[in-house]
């Protein structure tokens, strides 16, 4: 398992996100995973056999290493990318959730063949309802683990610039001595890029988080001034059986037109579809 | 055969397992196997050339390292990561014969969609749950036994940035620096707490099936 195989299990999420959403998904992969994977590995790969000190004493280079990198910028990076994009896949697990209990009740209704199988498969979830309040989230989880190890670095490395020198005095190190990092202005480069890339991913999860609740309550307010043609609340109140009903409804009209003609056809929801206040 | 083989191969499991089955599959992958691959493998890649001991004395260096390092933890973090996942092929190789059984019987005369045999969920009921519930067994057990192979062979799961070795040939004591030791810490830690997250969602999935069966049982006396 790698980024590549992180990549494969994300891209299926893609589907199911907002248009912003997808930025985001380039702008982690493009910008910040594939310019750490060939570039910043690169330049952070002799960070500790070209860490030089002015002292022959063994173990001083070590421990002076230690003391100025606890962790390296690196992992925390490659641990930060995992965590911001792993909360996608709550959202994924919701959504196969939803596929699932669609395609029970296709089965319930004697529409189990492959073909009504594979329409559930590839219609794209609608981000409403209880998947609405999953989306956001994961959106918020997101913002979240940003901001966390922005923080972080700016605890661990404060000013997020690479100095060229620094005085070490731990033991076994003989009085006060200098250590030289290697490639200081090429790390704080690419320090300040990973940090302004990491900046735009968050701006654009605000912007996604703010679009989301825009949308959300201009539905709302539609739904309050026209109810007939309102689509169903975008509140959880899963409790009640007319709104479980509206919610199948719901899905089921939202499918793509042939398999609402279908399942016309075969007559047996039509008197459902009659009775249903939220079409 | 590497990492990506195995999860092309316990990505089959995925589709027979419980949904907490699956999210335990999920973080197994992304924050074990993927940590160990592409963070915890540079960590450690230096581990025995930048294990710098306070003497010339030819030998002195690697007798200390293998002192104390008898096995390095990315080798035992690998090994728990096989030992733990492989559990799954139990329930796969179950499934797999109950395929093979009900081809059997089609060859035999009886009417059996093939198509719909391939693709057809199985429940997990009968003695599949009593496969699939040793599995989950045995998970515990494994990531029990490694968490406590660690404790015993690191002394409690910190990495000291200095060890003093006696070993022959190193004269008397001398002082040997561990390479990274704070970084190595962190991700002993991290992968640590992953450990216990799996184990709980294991021991709630065992929970879960434990329930479900017992309501199904007493669904039947009613």
């Amino acid at each position: 398992m790698n980024w590549a195989g992180l990549y494969t299990v994300l891209s299926g999420v893609n589907r199911h996100s907002t248009a912003i959403g997808r930025i985001w998904l380039s702008v982690i992969f493009i910008f910040r995973i594939m310019v750490l994977v060939v570039a910043a590995e690169s330049v952070w790969g002799d960070e500790k056999s070209a860490f030089t000190c002015n002292t022959q004493q063994p173990g001083c280079n070590s421990v002076c290493y230690d003391h100025f990198f606890p962790i390296s910028h690196i992992r925390l990076w490659a641990l930060q990318l995992i965590l911001v994009t792993t909360p996608a896949l709550l959202v994924a697990m919701h959504v196969a959730y939803q596929q699932h209990q669609e395609k029970k009740l296709l089965v319930l209704t004697g529409h189990g063949d492959a073909k009504h199988m594979e329409e559930v498969k590839k219609h794209k979830m609608r981000i409403a309802g209880s998947l609405w309040w999953t989306y956001v989230c994961s959106v918020v989880f997101r913002l979240l683990f940003e901001a966390v190890f922005m923080y972080i670095f700016y605890m661990l490395y404060p000013g997020y610039q690479m100095m060229r020198l620094v005085k070490c005095e731990a033991y076994p190190c003989p009085n006060t001595v200098d250590c030289f990092i290697s490639r200081p202005t090429e790390k704080t480069i690419f320090t300040v890029f990973m940090l302004v890339t990491s900046s735009i991913c968050i701006i654009l999860n605000m912007a996604e988080l703010v679009y989301l609740v825009v949308r959300a309550c201009a539905r709302r307010s539609q739904h309050h001034s026209n109810p007939s043609s309102a689509k169903g609340s975008f509140y959880g109140h899963k409790h009640s059986s007319e709104y479980k009903q509206n919610e199948i409804n719901q899905l089921l009209t939202e499918q793509d037109g042939s398999l609402k003609d279908m399942l016309r056809r075969n007559s047996g929801l039509q008197e459902k579809g009659d009775r249903c206040s939220a079409c | 055969m590497d990492w990506g083989t195995l999860q092309a191969v316990l990505g089959g499991v995925n589709k027979h397992s419980t949904s907490i089955g699956k999210i335990w599959l999920t973080v197994l992958f992304i924050f074990r196997i993927m940590i160990l691959v592409v963070a915890a493998e540079r960590v450690w890649g230096d581990e025995q050339q930048d294990f710098v001991c306070n003497t010339l004395q030819p030998g002195c260096r690697n007798v200390c390292y293998d002192h104390f390092f008898p096995i390095s933890h990315i080798r035992l973090w690998a090994l728990q990561l096989i030992f733990v996942s492989t559990p799954a092929l139990l329930v796969a190789m179950h499934v797999a014969y109950t395929r093979h059984e009900k081809k059997r019987r089609f060859r035999n005369g009886e009417k059996i969609d093939i198509e719909e045999l391939k693709n057809e969920k199985i429940h997990i009921r009968g003695p599949l749950w009593w496969t699939y519930t040793s599995s989950i067994f045995f998970r515990i057990i494994f990531e029990a036994v490694f968490m406590y192979v660690f404790y015993y062979m690191y002394d409690g799961y910190q990495m000291p940035r200095l060890v003093k070795c006696e070993a022959w040939p190193c004269p008397n004591t001398v002082d040997c620096f561990v390479s990274r030791p704070t970084e190595k810490t962190t991700f002993t830690i991290f992968m640590l707490a992953v450990s216990g997250i799996c184990m709980m969602l294991n021991l709630a999935e065992l929970c879960y099936l434990v329930i479900k069966i017992c309501m199904k049982e007493s669904r039947k006396a009613t």
